[in-house]
């Protein structure tokens, strides 16, 4: 396994503010790393480094082994899938301009992106004949965020960045879309960053947890050990799964 | 004949309207993607445009005509007057159609590796439009009306027959270049309205 990424001593500061201090972690080929904590830690903020969303104020963020900083942003981007909470489609565009969006910017042929985008589809469990056509504003919230999820996937990208991706679902639709993310996951053997304040989401889904507090990264430990793990940060977000379990 | 000569100035009340909201419409475009990214000359640029509107519209007229080049008395200056009072509606329009884009469309867009021109054409110019559109079609139906006052200044249209009316005390020529005026706003509005409601639906 190679590694994908790596936060080398990352900073960030607006003015006197620092959002991330010194944050260095590594995300090597095939796993789901989870960043998870509370709002305001500078999870999203760590997370939109990698497609330079966000500039980091000091250190380096690498990505294929090359500083992207040395990236031309835009050739960055399109080859990292990029999920955000509402999905952020294109509300004047329909399901199938949405997914073949990256394609159609990367200058495929029509015939090849049609192809790319009935696969997509069928892939993200959306039947083409009857999304194909539809606006944004038609389908709902967990149909939004499978377009968004088939988009990202869309130029077959090796990284995916999620941000928060489930939070605005029902509780029943985010399952079932986390199971989904798991089986396309598997399936298609993608890295993923995923930043999320659900620590049931976390465990779920993350190969390896980083938990943020207030822009430093408090703890790294794989899913399976995090449950013991005793820092501060980390039991506070443990003792919200023990309510549960103790009733 | 009066009948050819109301429809003679009626093109010309027209063609100074068009002329002037299409003038309005190439100065308003560049300057709202430029202010849309800066707040401070937004406020400036849009107090001054803002101010620029609270003059009586006689009054704009009677500035322009001293001033050499831009001025004096004719189609000229009238163009460049409705052009001021068109800019507001259009201008303002503009800005707040483009900054209303939602921050997380704009945000995938860039996430997408959209370049900024793209992200400008593909996603904040078509989001924008029907308010853009609204602007424009405000800003007509004011320039119809304005437009009658041009006459003022030798500027043509149908204001010409208002003011002969006056001077002559005969309401019937007043109404002569009042009613195709009124007629030409409520059908602007109708038009521009329809056009309006067909491109929000697809957004």
């Amino acid at each position: 396994m190679s590694r994908l990424v790596e936060f080398r001593h990352v900073n960030f500061r607006i003015g006197t503010r620092t959002i991330l201090e010194d944050v260095c972690l590594e995300v090597e080929e095939g796993e789901t790393v989870v960043l998870l904590g509370r709002s305001g830690s500078g999870k999203t903020t760590l997370l939109k480094t990698v497609n330079r969303i966000v500039e980091p104020t000091g250190g380096s963020v690498w990505f294929e082994g090359k500083a992207t900083s040395e990236w031309d942003a835009i050739q960055l981007r399109r080859r990292i899938g990029y999920v955000i909470q509402d999905a952020g489609l294109f509300p004047h565009n329909t399901v199938e301009q949405n997914v073949g969006l990256v394609p159609r910017l990367e200058g495929w042929g029509p015939a090849r992106i049609e192809i790319r985008v009935r696969e997509l589809l069928k892939m993200a469990g959306l039947a083409q004949e009857i999304y194909g056509t539809r606006y944004p504003r038609e389908l709902s919230g967990g149909e939004r965020q499978r377009v968004g999820i088939a988009r990202a996937l869309a130029a077959d990208p090796p990284l995916l960045l999620l941000d928060e991706p489930f939070a605005a679902l029902d509780p029943v639709t985010r399952y079932e879309m986390q199971q989904e993310f798991l089986r396309l996951r598997d399936s298609l053997k993608k890295t993923a960053l995923f930043v999320t304040h659900d620590i049931r989401e976390a465990l779920l889904l993350g190969t390896r947890i980083a938990l943020l507090k207030d822009g430093r990264l408090e703890i790294v430990a794989r899913a399976s050990e995090f449950e013991s793990a005793s820092t501060p940060e980390a039991r506070a977000f443990l003792a919200t799964l023990e309510t549960h379990a103790g009733k | 004949m009066l009948a050819s000569e109301i429809l003679s100035a009626l093109l010309e009340h027209l063609w100074l309207v068009s002329i002037s909201v299409g003038a309005a419409i190439a100065i308003s475009a560049p300057v709202a993607v430029v202010l849309t990214g800066r707040a401070h000359l937004r406020r400036w640029t849009l107090g001054v445009v803002n101010v620029i509107q609270t003059i009586p519209s006689l009054a704009l007229f009677g500035f322009l005509i001293p001033i050499p080049f831009i001025g004096g008395v004719g189609k000229r200056t009238t163009i460049i007057a409705l052009t001021l009072y068109a800019l507001l509606p259009i201008l303002r329009n503009a800005v707040v159609g483009i900054m209303g884009v939602d921050a997380g469309v704009r945000e995938s867009a860039l996430a997408m590796g959209m370049t900024r021109t793209q992200i400008l054409m593909k996603v904040e110019l078509p989001l924008a439009f029907p308010t853009i559109l609204a602007g424009v079609r405000i800003a007509t139906v004011a320039t119809i009306g304005t437009a009658t006052i041009a006459a003022a200044i030798g500027g043509g249209g149908l204001g010409t027959f208002v003011f002969r009316g006056i001077a002559m005390a005969d309401s019937k020529v007043i109404l002569a270049g009042a009613i195709p005026a009124a007629v030409m706003a409520i059908a602007a509005d109708e038009v521009l309205g329809w056009f309006e409601r067909r491109v929000s639906f697809l957004s």
